[in-house]
């Protein structure tokens, strides 16, 4: 299998008046086709940064200091505006969120779906407004010819997601970022939102790259898991191998705060104190002062190493794995 | 049974729209213009007993967080009665009715919209004991330095602004606020919802402590099904402003008896559950405006059938402790 999306020493850094915030920090992962790919972290560890480094939408006071991001073989750092527009939308898209930063809201939903189509490839209206439908159709909108000539607003929350995701989805890209997209949903549209994607990726052969803060959506959907702390990747190895044995305090911990995991009435298993911020980050492992195994190797920021087949753990005292036929 | 610390017989809220002057003229002159009312809670009765934890979950819309308000008195139920330890609080009158109020207090979804960003911790934490005359003046700074200590939070930080604090720590705050007049009820309106994962195990982990240590009782309200599974004792399930189960967690948790709970339950992502097939429930949540008649579940129910869509079910208990509102038990068929 080739990688679709190959993404090498990946910096994102914000130069502020108050010093230099390293977001993303030398980020590695690959992508294959039709995978779904779930990068987990809290609010600050550098998820949303990564997601936007790799459409080139980090504005300044940031930008991309290093590495490389490479799209079905194209390099998209360095690639000037008008090659990285072109790249978008039809190679690699978003979904934000809030489906709200898509739409445009004085626009019929037709209008800018046909415009999303033409920009990229050279076809007729008509034809561009029927793949319109199709994808409107393919995300379960029903009676999608009426639902064309509607304003977002007239769409309820659920269903203007649904409408971002058929707008990602208009121009077949190889790669979408999904930023959060079910976060703001309440349980049984998510659960419908889910489904969808299941079944797209695996029909498509689009990859996905589903950001969240949420281990549970993780969990059901992605075939891969990365989890992010302050801008590096700190665990990263198949879904199920991760969060049936964590190697990672961090991810350890993060897996004991979930409310489900652990027996009613006792308490969780927390992480103590808080995420640091990223202008004073200690000296050497970020999480080290968070950290139960810490201990003065902890002063040297260790790295991604395998610890298992298809694993990487940044740790110097990385938990005991089990391999998954073993542990269950 | 001893008196329930707040019961709610009948409780129902609506939110009526008005007619603005023009559509009252378009009116006059043979318009059709009718104001706009959404039964936010329709008829619900609930009893808490002192030292109990309720969750009270469903989606946006289902009316769980006015049911909070109610409960908290910052809304006026527009029918039904709200009796705290089986007194009408409508009917008490002065420093009866500001006692009461006092026992209930509530804690926010964003403590950033809930704290007031001029004032210093120490005076958002004291100003209520002191107006209330729980503490004097000369005891005001020991006591909110209690206050903050209890709430796990450094008292040397009480001379700052809530800006100065992370999302948890300000939820500490709000916290503390509300512990500081001495209540013996606590309302949660999704009070851990906007935390991250690991800050919202720390919040939690507080509210069981505060449960023990000063024996409170709580109301929590949220969507999130984990945190009910993991904190409270019952679960009220609430859909377009009618409570449609209520059951013990445990109960609730191992066989939901209305259709609705077990659609809820079947569809939220559990950490356990990997690369599930997700099963997909039809149609979304109607506008409370214009809720459907009968059973309000009726359109998107898998098992409705004629009689759902005309006569509303009642709550009825089909297992001990278990009360759910739906048909289908009349007919004794399982759902």
């Amino acid at each position: 299998m080739t990688a679709v999306l190959e993404v090498r020493g990946l910096k994102t850094h914000f130069f502020t008046r108050a010093g230099v915030i390293k977001a993303v920090d030398g980020v590695d992962f690959s992508l294959e086709r039709g995978e779904i790919l779930g990068l987990v972290g809290e609010s600050g560890s550098g998820k949303t940064v990564t997601g936007f480094s790799l459409l080139g939408l980090v504005d300044p006071p940031g930008r991309i200091v290093e590495g490389s991001i490479r799209l079905a073989g194209t390099e998209l750092v360095g690639l000037a505006e008008e090659a990285m527009r072109r790249q978008r939308g039809r190679k690699i898209a978003m979904i934000f969120q809030d489906p709200m930063m898509t739409l445009n809201p004085v626009l019929r939903v037709d209008t800018q779906m046909i415009e999303a189509i033409t920009t990229h490839v050279d076809i007729s209206k008509a034809a561009a407004r029927e793949k319109a439908r199709a994808a409107l159709a393919m995300v379960g909108i029903p009676s999608p010819d009426e639902r064309l000539k509607s304003y977002p607003h007239q769409f309820s929350g659920g269903m203007r997601q649904r409408v971002a995701i058929a707008i990602a989805l208009l121009n077949e890209p190889d790669v979408i970022i999904a930023d959060e997209p079910t976060t703001a949903l309440d349980v049984t549209i998510q659960a419908q939102i889910l489904a969808e994607v299941q079944k797209l990726a695996a029909a498509t052969g689009t990859a996905f790259v589903w950001i969240t803060h949420d281990l549970a959506v993780v969990a059901g959907l992605a075939d891969r898991l990365l989890v992010m702390y302050a801008g590096r990747i700190v665990e990263s190895g198949p879904v199920d191998e991760v969060l049936a044995s964590p190697a990672h305090p961090y991810t350890h911990g993060l897996i004991g705060s979930v409310p489900s995991q652990t027996r009613r009435g006792q308490k969780l298993r927390q992480i103590p104190g808080m995420t640091p911020s990223l202008l004073s980050l200690p000296q050497g492992c970020a999480f080290k002062t968070r950290c139960p195994r810490a201990d003065a190797a902890c002063d040297v920021m260790p790295g991604l190493e395998p610890v298992a087949p298809g694993r990487e753990v940044r740790c110097w005292h990385p938990h005991p794995t089990t391999p998954l036929a073993a542990a269950s | 049974m001893t008196t329930p610390i707040i019961e709610l017989d009948g409780v129902s809220k609506r939110f009526v729209r008005k007619l603005d002057l023009a559509e009252k003229l378009v009116n006059l002159v043979g318009g059709h213009n009718t104001e706009e009312v959404v039964h936010a809670v329709d008829g619900v009765d609930l009893a808490i007993q002192p030292g109990e934890v309720v969750g009270l979950v469903g989606e946006s819309g289902c009316g769980k967080s006015t049911v909070g308000r109610i409960v908290a008195g910052i809304l006026e139920p527009s029918d039904g009665t709200l009796r705290y330890r089986g007194r009408d609080l409508a009917s008490l009158q002065g420093k009866d009715a500001r006692d009461a109020q006092l026992q209930v207090q509530m804690i926010f979804q964003d403590p950033m919209s809930s704290l007031n960003p001029r004032m210093r911790v120490a005076q958002i934490v004291g100003e209520a004991p002191l107006v209330h005359g729980l503490v004097s003046r000369r005891e005001i700074g020991r006591y909110v330095d209690e206050m903050l200590e209890r709430v796990g939070l450094d008292p040397a930080f009480k001379s700052r602004y809530p800006h100065q604090f992370s999302g948890g720590q300000r939820q500490r705050i709000g916290i503390a606020r509300a512990l500081a007049v001495r209540p013996s009820f606590l309302v949660c309106d999704e009070s851990v919802a906007a935390l991250d994962v690991s800050i919202q195990a720390q919040v939690l982990n507080l509210f069981m402590d505060l449960r023990t240590e000063l024996g409170l009782t709580y109301l929590f309200v949220s969507h999130d099904l984990g945190v009910i599974e993991h904190l409270a004792d019952r679960v009220v399930v609430m859909y377009l402003g009618r409570v449609v189960e209520t059951a013990s967690t445990e109960a609730l948790f191992a066989g939901a008896a209305h259709p609705y709970t077990q659609v809820l339950l079947a569809e939220v992502p559990r950490i356990d559950a990997r690369r599930r097939q997700f099963h997909v429930i039809k149609g979304e949540i109607p506008s409370p405006l214009d809720p459907p008649p009968g059973c309000h579940f009726h359109p998107r129910c898998p098992f409705a059938f004629a009689r759902c869509s005309v006569e509303q079910p009642l709550l009825q208990e089909v297992a001990p402790g278990q009360w759910a509102a739906c048909h289908l038990h009349d007919e004794g068929r399982q759902p």
